[in-house]
């Protein structure tokens, strides 16, 4: 990148040199007569030149820093309908450059190729239909080709998820991300009510809906490899937005009313790691659509687990009512019963911990 | 409206004036009724500038502010704190709120106060009177209370840049629930506040000066300028106008629900909200609803700042390439197709907000279909330059820009409008990059052609001209050096408006450590340079070399003026015109150039077989002249 710093900066200079020196140069010969008084001025080689030299560096430059930035864009999507999108993203980028580089070519040619010359003059040319017509028609061939595809992809994402999805819920705050699963016992998420919220009933779980009592909570987001996954996604105060930067999944958190992405993680963290050679590496969930001070910092981690893994991570999780067995009392008389089967011998000493996302550090 | 009545008669009266005794060249007024209070289209063209041009530094400067925190993350900025204050924290660094107050307000002011006031305003006021042969605007009084407005909206603004809670800090969509509740972030206090009303005064304004543009355009065009002969320019500065008027009204319902929810305590906006430990009694609110007000204006918004950078280019690229721009009614047609079309693709900002996914579709399909005017319209200007004869002017070279921004950028947009590829690159720097690339830079260039190209009409004197390519190149190499990289950062995901990249994991900011430092190295350049025009303007507005009457030799009514016209632009009638405004390297003719007002009478060497049918008119344009002065004299 160094270089592509220096390159443009040479580009610059030599740019400037050129001008200043030949404005010098025709500050000498300046007789102070006719020559100024003309819009056309003996610049106009130079500056002809000029966009003849932007495009020649400038494709240089471009197809270079595309290059040596390749290596760092997004790898290959980590889910069913990433690896489409990507490949449909780059088909159409390849249409998209093609025309950019043939219309911008095309424009700095003629530029320079048809910079003033006095004993010349230009062809009086107003019209030409059949042209006009020609070049409405290959853009919206082109186009229509585009949208369509783009039109099936989105509505395939789009579409129902399937009845096997593994519903989980995401709660967007000020700054963090609330992670709750629908429990072992039963796939129902409860109701939540954000009147409820407290200081340890964090995302206001609603305790006279009987789903609520196996619903566990998680500072990170785990997900099968393979299964589809149905991401239920609220916001608590103000807008956030879901991204998965490597699932490519994005879709925003709007306080009173539920949003939802369902799509199919394909390749597990261990598998990504191995795949980029790097031990560390984990998936991301960030925050997409400004929320405040801490917007840039309101991620969490996602792990993609064999769907083996993940059974077992997910029979070892502790059902909310049973880290905080305080909440029994909330629960109505005619529930009690089925509720206390999550109600631990021994009261677990622990707090609201486990319920609370990692936040901005 | 009976102020509306008396200043047309006032303007009448001046008309009058002229028609009588041609000696006088202007009644003198006071220094304030001239430079201040001025009804005269010209000077509030310039005041428009002006503004612009001061607006445009500050907005430049607090991008410079956050570039250098995206660029240099490790930099101390304790040298800006005699600047800023309490803004830079105690160990140096920018302060994270006052981060996401500079993109807001670059934001806000870039769009809203630079590329549409100072650029439809200065243009739109300059130029549709000269343009079209009138004496002044419909109303001169209300064009001057539209100026006035947008000072008064200026100066609210402004001021919120310096409150202890800081200017607006929501983006500069202002998305509620963040911009309606003041606990949310501090910027969401007083400095909230003073966005909306700065921004409702600002409508009042836009939309005072949409009509008069409206107005203007269609009852005052001179004897023989029909609406197939009005430049390009014209063109666009009139839907730009028709754009702004069905628009703005909507974003003004949009801030006033906001400033409901957020001082009377109604729910347009919110529900079931939890914050600071504080649950809100509101229900029922769709922030979603708000979305859709603020890009049923905000998209065609895009054009109102794009439009008349088109226009312009298009006369300017015409006159210098010494050629009929290409396609003079495919040109027209696709501006009234993009007008229409700027009307009914807003949702396709919206595609991941949670909107149905249906209404995605049919965004979508609507959206690409408006990819199809503009690539008419590059391409027709490609066309036109070839096998022209071209001289590059300042303006021109910044038109040449213009076109190529409008290309890179636009291309862009076909990616962006598919909803399925949406979900990955919404809110990334991909979308900085299209953006900043499509609308800011192509349409600053287009504010900086017209700046170039008209200053001889407006101050009399030149600008230098090779001050002006070194601006131009500067300027051309910055831009596409500041936005040409964001589309990699984009690409490998990073989202916009963040502080800092740490949080994306994996080290990945890492990778990008030198191109952000390029970018923002390239943003310091670039806008350094802009001080070679700052000069250059002001010293050229006072000691440039005396303007000759038609510099560029352009066919244009504005240049049939005085070289500095006076109040009423015309001394004597106003000129009559015959042929459309691209008659330029005509075969047979002389001269490279026929200005509108010479009669294909007068030229039966070089008029085209149809075009000896419009000597025939001449009589009935000619006897148009009583009526046309007996409307000024009414």
């Amino acid at each position: 990148m160094n270089y592509l710093v220096g390159l443009l900066s040479v580009v610059f200079f030599i740019l400037a040199i050129t001008v200043i020196s030949k404005s010098l140069k025709l500050n000498k010969n300046l007789s102070g007569e006719n020559e100024s008084d003309s819009a056309l001025d003996s610049h106009n080689n130079t500056n002809a030149v000029g966009f003849l030299l932007f495009w020649l560096f400038g494709t240089i430059a471009g197809v270079w820093s595309f290059l040596h930035s390749q290596p760092d864009f997004l790898p290959e999507a980590a889910s069913a309908h990433g690896v489409k999108t990507d490949s449909m993203f780059w088909i159409s980028m390849a249409v998209v450059t093609f025309a950019f580089f043939i219309t911008n070519s095309l424009l700095f040619f003629f530029a320079f190729q048809y910079r003033n010359n006095k004993n010349r003059k230009a062809t009086f040319y107003p019209v030409n239909h059949k042209l006009e017509i020609i070049w409405t028609i290959i853009p919206a061939i082109v186009m229509a080709i585009l949208v369509f595809t783009g039109w099936r992809t989105w509505r395939d994402i789009t579409s129902q998820a399937p009845s096997n999805a593994v519903v989980i819920e995401l709660t967007g705050h000020q700054f963090g991300w609330y992670v709750r699963y629908a429990g072992n016992d039963d796939s129902q998420l409860g109701n939540i009510n954000y009147k409820l919220i407290d200081e340890t009933n964090s995302l206001g779980l609603d305790f006279t809906d009987k789903n609520t009592f196996d619903d566990f909570t998680a500072s990170e987001l785990h997900l099968p490899k393979g299964v589809p996954v149905l991401l239920k996604i609220r916001a608590q105060d103000v807008l956030h937005s879901v991204y998965l930067p490597f699932h490519r999944v994005k879709m925003d958190a709007v306080p009173g009313m539920p949003t939802k992405f369902w799509f199919t993680p394909t390749i597990s963290t261990d598998e990504m790691r191995a795949k980029l050679g790097k031990s560390d590496f984990n998936f991301k969930l960030n925050c997409t659509e400004i929320c405040g001070r801490g917007h840039f910092g309101m991620a969490i981690t996602v792990f993609v687990d064999e769907p083996e893994d993940y059974k077992k991570w997910v029979s070892e999780q502790k059902p909310f009512l049973t880290m905080n067995p305080a909440y029994l009392s909330k629960v109505p008389e005619n529930l009690k019963a089925k509720a206390s089967k999550y109600i631990p011998a021994e009261p677990i000493a622990t707090d609201s911990t486990a319920s609370e996302a990692v936040s901005v550090k | 409206m009976s102020t509306a009545v008396s200043t047309t008669e006032e303007v009448i009266a001046h008309g009058h004036d002229h028609g009588h005794d041609h000696e006088h060249e202007h009644h003198e007024l006071g220094f304030i009724r001239k430079y201040i209070f001025s009804e005269d289209h010209k000077t509030i063209a310039k005041q428009y500038l002006i503004s612009g041009i001061l607006w445009a530094f500050i907005g430049g400067a607090l991008s410079i502010i956050f570039r250098l925190q995206l660029g240099f993350p490790d930099m101390s900025l304790e040298w800006l704190r005699p600047v800023l204050g309490e803004w830079i924290d105690e160990s140096g660094k920018l302060d994270k709120e006052f981060y996401l107050a500079l993109v807001t307000m670059h934001g806000t002011i870039m769009v809203f106060f630079v590329l549409t006031a100072g650029l439809s305003g200065t243009f739109s006021n300059f130029l549709i009177p000269l343009q079209i042969g009138a004496r002044d605007m419909a109303s001169g009084f209300i064009n001057m209370l539209s100026y006035w407005f947008f000072f008064l909206s200026s100066v609210i603004m402004f001021s919120s840049l310096f409150i202890e809670t800081g200017p607006a800090s929501g983006g500069w969509v202002i998305y509620p629930p963040l911009s309606a509740l003041p606990q949310a972030m501090p910027g969401s206090g007083l400095g909230m506040t003073l966005w909306l009303t700065s921004m409702a005064l600002f409508i009042v304004s836009q939309l005072m000066g949409g009509i008069n543009y409206i107005c203007t355009i269609i009852n005052l065009r001179t004897r023989g300028m029909t609406f197939t002969k009005m430049p390009l320019t014209i063109w666009s500065f009139f839907f730009t106008a028709v754009l702004g008027l069905l628009s703005f009204p909507v974003l003004l319902s949009a801030a006033l629900l906001l400033i409901f929810d957020r001082s009377f305590g109604t729910s347009f906006y919110l529900s079931e909200i939890y914050i600071q430990g504080q649950a809100l009694p509101n229900m029922g609110g769709s922030p979603i609803l708000y979305q859709h007000l603020f890009w049923f204006l905000g998209h065609p918004e895009v054009y109102i700042v794009l439009l008349p950078a088109l226009g312009m280019t298009s006369e300017v690229i015409a006159t210098n390439a010494r050629k009929p721009i290409f396609g003079y009614r495919a040109m027209i047609g696709s501006m009234m197709g993009i007008t229409v079309l700027a009307f009914i693709v807003w949702a396709h900002h919206m595609f991941v907000t949670g909107m149905n996914p249906f209404l995605g579709s049919v965004f979508m399909f609507l959206t690409l279909i408006i990819a199809v005017p503009s690539a008419v319209k590059g391409f027709n200007y490609i066309t036109t330059l070839w096998k022209g004869n071209i001289v590059f002017t300042p303006a021109m070279l910044f038109s040449i820009g213009l076109v190529s921004l409008f290309i890179s950028g636009g291309v862009t947009g076909i990616i962006l409008g598919n909803s399925a590829l949406d979900i990955n690159l919404h809110d990334t720097y991909f979308v900085v990059a299209h953006f900043h690339l499509v609308m800011g830079a192509a349409s600053f260039f287009g504010l900086m052609a017209g700046v170039y190209h008209w200053f001889p009409k407006m101050f009399g004197r030149m600008m230098n001209k090779t001050a002006g390519y070194i601006h131009f190149w500067f300027t051309f190499v910055g831009v596409y050096s500041v936005f040409f990289p964001m589309h990699y950062t984009g690409i490998a995901g990073f989202p916009r408006r963040y502080y800092s990249f740490t949080a994306l994991g994996n080290d990945s900011q890492a990778a990008f450590t030198d191109l952000n430092a390029f970018i923002s190295f390239a943003a310091i350049i670039t806008f350094t340079a802009q001080a070679i025009f700052f000069i250059n303007f002001f010293y050229s507005i006072f000691k440039g070399k005396r303007a000759t009457q038609n510099p560029w030799k352009s066919n244009t009514l504005e240049w049939t003026t005085p070289i500095v016209p006076g109040h009423g632009n015309w001394e004597g009638e106003i000129p009559a015109v015959y042929r459309w405004p691209y008659d330029y390297s005509k075969p047979g003719s002389e001269a490279d150039f026929i200005p509108q007002t010479i009669p294909h009478s007068a030229t039966p060497e070089s008029n085209l077989p149809e075009e000896n049918d419009e000597i025939a008119k001449e009589k009935e344009i000619e006897s148009l002249l009583a009526a046309q002065n007996e409307s000024y004299n009414r």
